[in-house]
C-alpha cells in the first residue's frame, strides 16, 4: 500500500451560530494517494466545499474543525496556527477554485501574479521566478507564454484563465491540489481540456487531486476512486467504477438515477426518494382550467426566417467606423404547435439571443418572426404586441436574480395576470393559489418573499409565473442549469407534464445535451451566430450530419458504468 | 485615450458655460449693487451713469457675453466693493484656500483609507468598532458645530490654538505659504480638521464597506489559498481593487471641500476665498461672485477629469477596449 498523501479521519466541521449549532461536514473519511484523482461529489449544502475549506485552514469563521484529524504525509496538520498553515498552502497543498473569471485578481497582470507567488514559496530572484512562469504557463496550455504573460486576467477567455488559475497553484510543485468545481463555469469543449490536464498532471508528477465536483458526467470520465456526501455526512465511498455501477448507498442510488442519460430516454426522471424530497404536482386540476385556443391551421406554432441581431462594439461619431458583433446571422427554424424544440450550443453562440428576440426582449436587426400566422416583426403598436406577449412566457436561468426580492410571491405571480388585465378582483389571488397550489408549493407561500425560498422552489415559482397568463408558447432559457441534479429532474418532469398536458409549445435552451436528448422532440445546433443543423432530436444523436455536432457529441460524458437501477420503468 | 481626453475637455467647457449662465441669471435677484456703491448724496444722473459704465443696463445674455469674452482673455473684471481687478484680489487669496483643502484633503484620504482598511482587517475588533462609532460624529455633526466645539475645546479653554486666521505667511513669487512658519501650521490644524472630518469619515466607512466586499472575491481566498502572506493579500490584491470604486466618491468629495470652505473659511475667519464671496454676496459684488463661481466649476471638472484618467492608470480592463479578450 503506498503512502497516502492526504488522509482526513473522521472530521467533523461545525458553524456556531446564534439559534443553534450548524453541523457542516460530520465525521468524514477521506484518503488521497499519489497520482489518484479522488472525486467528491454531493449536492449543494452536501459540505464538499467546507471539507475543501477545511484541509486548506481557509474556513470562514465562525466555522472550526470540532474533531477529527486531517494528515499530510502522515503528519497531523489540523492543529497548526496560522504560520503553520500558511507554509504548507500553496506549498504542499494548492486549491483551484470554481470561477475562473473571478479567481484572478482583475488589476494585476498574469505574470505579476504568477512571479509573487514563485518568489514567495521559492525565494527565486526575478529572472528566474519569470522564467520559471512562462515554462508553467507553456506547461499547462497556453500558446505563445513570453507574451501573454504580460497580459491581464480580463485578456483571457474562460478556458484559458482557468489554465491559468491551474498555473498559479502549480507553482511550488504541490503534492496534493484541492480542485473546488474546476470546470462548472466552462463550456463542454473547454470543461474536457482542463479535465485532461488535471489528469495528465496527476499522472505526470505524481500529485493526489481532491476533485470536488456536483457533475456525474466529470465523475465518471475523471476520476479514480469517488466519496459521496450527504447533508454533511459521507455515504459512500469506494472506486469509482465500483460506486458509480453498483451504488450500495439509497442516496447515491437516487442520485445516480437523477442523472439524464445522453444515451438513454426516460419518460420521466425518478424522483429523489431519499430525503424526502417528494413534490407533488396537480397537472390534471391545472390541466382542467386551462383555456385552450384553437389550433393553429398549418400546426407550425412560430416560425422564424433569417433573424439577425447585431450589438454595437464600438461606437464612434463617424457611422462607417462603427464596429458591430453579429450575435446571431440569419437564423430559420419553425416549431410545430405542442412540440418541445430545444437550441444547443457553447456559450457565445447566440442561442439566449434568440430566445429575447422571440420574446421580443430584443429588436431584431432583421428577418421574420410569426406566431400562429401573425407576423411579430410588422407589429407596432403596443397593444398588438401584448396580446403576443400574453401569449409567449419566459422561464429563465438564474432563479436568484429572475424574482424581484422586494415583492412578495403572490405579488410576483399576479403581477402578469394584473398587466394583461386578465381576471380582476378576488378572482386574481385565486388564480394565483391556485397555480402556488398546482406547482406544489402551498398557497400559503404566496404570502413569503423569494429569498425564504431554495433554487428548485424559486424556479418552480417562475414556473407559475410562466402559467399565470395561460400562454401557449413557453420559452425555457436553461431553466435548470443553477440547480442540483435531483432538482434539475424535478423541474425537467414539471416542464414535460406541462408541455404533454396543457398542450404547451416550448424553445427549450441549454448547452446540456443529455438534458437536451431528455426533453426536446427536435434539436437546432447553433454556433457562433448561425443554426449549424436542425434535425429530430433521435436523429441528431444517433447520426449527426454536421462535424461541429459529432464534435459536440463526442465531448458529451457517455456514463456509460452508471447504474440503471430505478430507471427500468421509464426507458422508452 | 486621446480622443477621450478631448472629449471630457469638451464637456467640461460645456459645463463651464452652463454654470456661468446660470450663475449670471441668479444674479438677477441678489440686490442690486448700485445701492451699496453709491452714498446716500446719489442722484438719478448718477446711478444712471454708474448703472451705463458697468453694463448693467444691458439684458443679462448681454452681460453674460461680455463676462465671457472678457473672462476668456483672463480678465475677470472690477470689484465693485475694493475698486480692484477681481483676478488680482482672487490671485491673493486663492492659495490660503488651496492650501487648506490640500491640508484637510491630505488628512481625509490618508487617514480615511487607513482607517477603513484598519476597520475592515480588525473587523470585529473592539479598537475596529470604537472607531466606527466615533466616525458617526463626524458623519452627523455639522462643520460649523465641530468648527466652534474645537475653538473652544483647543484654543479657549486649552490655548494651544490660535482661534481664527492664518498666522504668518511667506511669499514665494505671488503664492503666500503659511506652511512654512510655526504660526501657520498652528493655525492650520483646527481648520483643516474641520474641514476634512466629514470626508475622513466618509472615505473611511466607504473604504471599509468596499474592502469587506473585495476580501470576500475569490481572488482573494485565492490568493490567501496560494499562501502569501497576510500583507500581500491585504494590501497587493485587496487594496487597489478597493480604491477602483472609492476614486470615485473621493473625487466628488474634494470638490466639495474647496465649496465646503466657505462654512470653515467663515468660523476660522480664514482668508480665503471662500470668505472673499460671503463678503462679496453681502455686497452684492458680482464681478467677484460670477469669478469665484467660475473658479469653483473648474475646479470640480479638472478634479473630475483627473479622477476619471485614473481610472485608465489603475484598472487595466478599461485600457484595452476589449481586443486581446481572446
Amino acid at each position: 500500500m503506498t503512502e497516502k498523501l492526504l488522509d482526513i479521519e473522521g472530521l467533523s466541521v461545525h458553524f456556531p451560530t446564534r439559534r443553534k449549532l450548524f453541523v457542516a461536514v460530520n465525521k468524514a473519511n477521506l484518503a488521497v494517494e499519489p497520482g489518484e484523482i479522488h472525486g467528491l461529489v454531493g449536492e449543494s449544502g452536501a459540505g464538499k466545499s467546507t471539507i475543501g475549506a477545511a484541509v486548506m485552514g481557509l474556513l470562514e469563521r465562525p466555522g472550526h474543525i470540532a474533531e477529527g484529524t486531517v494528515s499530510f504525509k502522515g503528519e497531523h496538520i489540523n492543529g497548526r496556527d496560522a504560520d503553520g498553515m500558511r507554509a504548507l498552502r500553496g506549498a504542499k497543498i494548492s486549491m483551484i477554485f470554481q470561477d475562473p473569471l473571478t479567481s484572478l485578481n482583475p488589476l494585476l497582470t498574469v505574470g505579476q501574479q504568477l512571479v509573487e507567488t514563485i518568489q514567495f514559496h521559492l525565494k527565486l530572484s526575478d529572472a528566474d521566478s519569470k522564467k520559471r512562469a512562462i515554462e508553467l504557463l507553456d506547461r499547462v496550455g497556453i500558446p505563445m507564454p513570453d507574451e501573454r504573460i504580460n497580459q491581464y486576467p480580463h485578456q483571457f477567455s474562460g478556458g484559458m484563465r482557468q489554465r491559468v488559475v491551474i498555473a498559479l497553484a502549480l507553482c511550488s510543485e504541490p503534492d496534493v491540489i484541492i480542485a473546488d468545481e474546476p470546470t462548472t463555469a466552462l463550456d463542454v469543449s473547454i470543461q474536457a481540456q482542463i479535465l485532461e490536464l488535471i489528469k495528465e498532471l496527476a499522472r505526470e508528477r505524481q500529485t493526489g487531486v481532491v476533485l470536488i465536483t456536483h457533475d456525474m458526467g466529470v465523475i465518471a470520465d475523471t476520476t479514480d476512486k469517488v466519496t459521496v456526501m450527504y447533508q454533511g455526512e459521507v455515504v459512500e465511498s469506494g472506486s469509482t467504477e465500483q460506486v458509480l455501477g453498483a451504488p450500495a448507498h439509497e442516496y447515491t442510488k437516487s442520485l445516480i438515477a437523477a442523472v439524464p442519460r445522453p444515451t438513454l430516454k426516460v419518460h420521466r426522471f425518478p424522483q429523489l426518494s431519499y430525503g424526502g424530497r417528494q413534490i407533488a404536482f396537480h397537472i390534471d386540476d391545472l390541466a382542467r382550467n386551462w383555456d385552450r385556443p384553437e389550433p393553429t391551421k398549418s400546426g407550425t406554432l412560430l416560425k422564424v426566417e433569417g433573424l439577425t441581431k447585431t450589438f454595437l462594439q464600438s461606437g464612434s461619431i463617424i457611422p462607417s467606423r462603427r464596429k458591430f458583433f453579429t450575435a446571431v446571422d440569419k437564423v430559420s427554424f419553425d416549431i410545430r404547435e405542442g412540440e418541445v424544440f430545444g437550441i444547443v450550443g457553447e456559450s457565445g453562440s447566440g442561442k439566449s439571443t434568440v430566445a429575447r428576440m422571440i420574446a421580443t426582449l430584443y429588436q431584431t436587426n432583421g428577418g421574420k418572426i410569426f406566431f400562429d400566422e401573425d407576423e411579430i416583426t410588422q407589429l407596432k403598436t403596443a397593444k398588438d404586441l401584448e396580446s403576443y406577449r400574453r401569449q409567449i412566457q419566459m422561464i429563465f436561468q438564474d432563479p436568484f436574480s429572475s424574482l424581484n426580492p422586494r415583492m412578495r410571491v403572490d405579488e410576483i405571480i399576479a403581477e402578469p395576470v394584473k398587466h394583461h388585465k386578465l381576471l380582476e378582483g378576488a378572482a386574481i389571488q385565486h388564480r394565483v393559489d391556485e397555480l402556488l397550489e398546482r406547482v406544489g408549493l402551498g398557497s400559503e407561500a404566496g404570502r413569503k418573499y423569494p429569498h425564504e425560498f431554495s433554487g428548485g422552489q424559486r424556479q418552480r415559482i417562475s414556473i407559475a409565473r410562466a402559467l399565470a397568463t395561460q400562454p401557449r408558447f413557453l420559452i425555457c432559457d436553461e431553466p435548470t442549469s443553477a440547480l442540483d441534479v435531483s432538482i434539475q429532474a424535478q423541474i425537467l418532469n414539471i416542464l414535460k407534464d406541462l408541455q404533454e398536458h396543457l398542450g404547451l409549445t416550448m424553445l427549450f435552451i441549454s448547452h446540456d445535451l443529455p438534458v437536451v436528448r431528455q426533453m426536446c422532440d427536435r434539436v437546432g445546433v447553433m454556433r457562433q451566430g448561425q443554426m449549424v443543423e436542425v434535425a429530430d432530436t433521435e436523429t441528431l444523436f444517433a447520426a449527426p450530419k454536421e462535424s461541429y455536432t459529432r464534435e459536440l457529441l463526442s465531448l458529451m460524458p457517455k456514463l456509460e458504468g452508471l447504474s440503471t437501477e430505478g430507471l427500468q420503468d421509464e426507458i422508452i | 485615450m486621446l480622443t477621450y481626453v478631448l472629449k471630457r475637455v469638451l464637456q467640461s467647457a460645456l459645463v463651464l458655460l452652463v454654470v456661468g449662465l446660470v450663475a449670471f441669471s441668479m444674479f438677477q435677484f441678489v440686490g442690486d449693487p448700485i445701492d451699496n456703491m453709491l452714498g446716500q448724496e446719489r442722484t438719478d444722473a448718477d446711478i444712471a451713469r454708474l448703472r451705463t459704465e458697468l453694463g448693467l443696463d444691458q439684458p443679462f445674455p448681454v452681460q453674460y457675453y461680455k463676462f465671457l469674452e472678457n473672462a476668456v482673455q483672463g480678465d475677470f473684471g472690477v470689484s465693485y466693493r475694493q475698486g480692484r481687478p477681481v483676478a488680482e484680489i482672487l490671485v491673493e487669496r486663492a492659495p490660503a484656500t488651496l492650501e487648506l483643502a490640500a491640508v484637510s484633503g491630505f488628512l481625509a484620504i490618508s487617514i480615511g483609507i487607513g482607517l477603513g482598511v484598519f476597520t475592515a482587517i480588525r473587523k470585529d475588533g473592539f479598537l475596529a468598532n470604537a472607531i466606527m462609532s466615533i466616525s458617526l460624529i463626524g458623519v452627523s455633526l455639522p462643520t460649523f458645530l465641530i468648527g466652534i466645539l474645537l475653538i473652544y475645546l483647543f484654543s479657549v479653554e486649552l490655548g494651544w490654538l490660535p482661534a481664527f486666521g492664518r498666522g504668518d505667511v511667506v511669499h514665494i513669487g505671488w503664492w503666500s505659504t503659511g506652511l512654512l512658519t510655526a504660526t501657520g501650521l498652528k493655525a492650520i490644524i483646527l481648520p483643516a480638521i474641520t474641514l476634512g472630518l466629514y470626508q475622513m469619515t466618509l472615505i473611511m466607512r466607504l473604504v471599509r464597506s468596499e474592502m469587506l466586499e473585495v476580501l470576500r472575491q475569490d481572488y482573494v481566498r485565492f490568493a490567501r489559498a496560494r499562501g502569501l502572506k497576510d500583507r500581500t493579500v491585504n494590501f497587493r490584491h485587496a487594496l487597489k481593487n478597493t480604491l477602483v470604486p472609492v476614486i470615485t466618491v473621493t473625487g466628488l468629495q474634494l470638490g466639495s471641500i474647496i465649496a465646503f470652505a466657505i462654512i470653515t473659511e467663515t468660523v476660522f475667519q480664514w482668508p480665503g476665498v471662500g470668505l472673499l464671496f460671503i463678503n462679496a454676496v453681502q455686497f452684492v459684488d458680482i464681478p467677484v461672485m460670477a469669478a469665484y463661481l467660475m473658479l469653483i466649476s473648474v475646479m470640480f471638472v479638472g478634479i473630475n477629469l483627473i479622477v476619471d484618467l485614473l481610472y485608465f492608470a489603475i484598472d487595466p480592463r478599461l485600457r484595452t477596449d476589449g481586443k486581446g479578450a481572446h
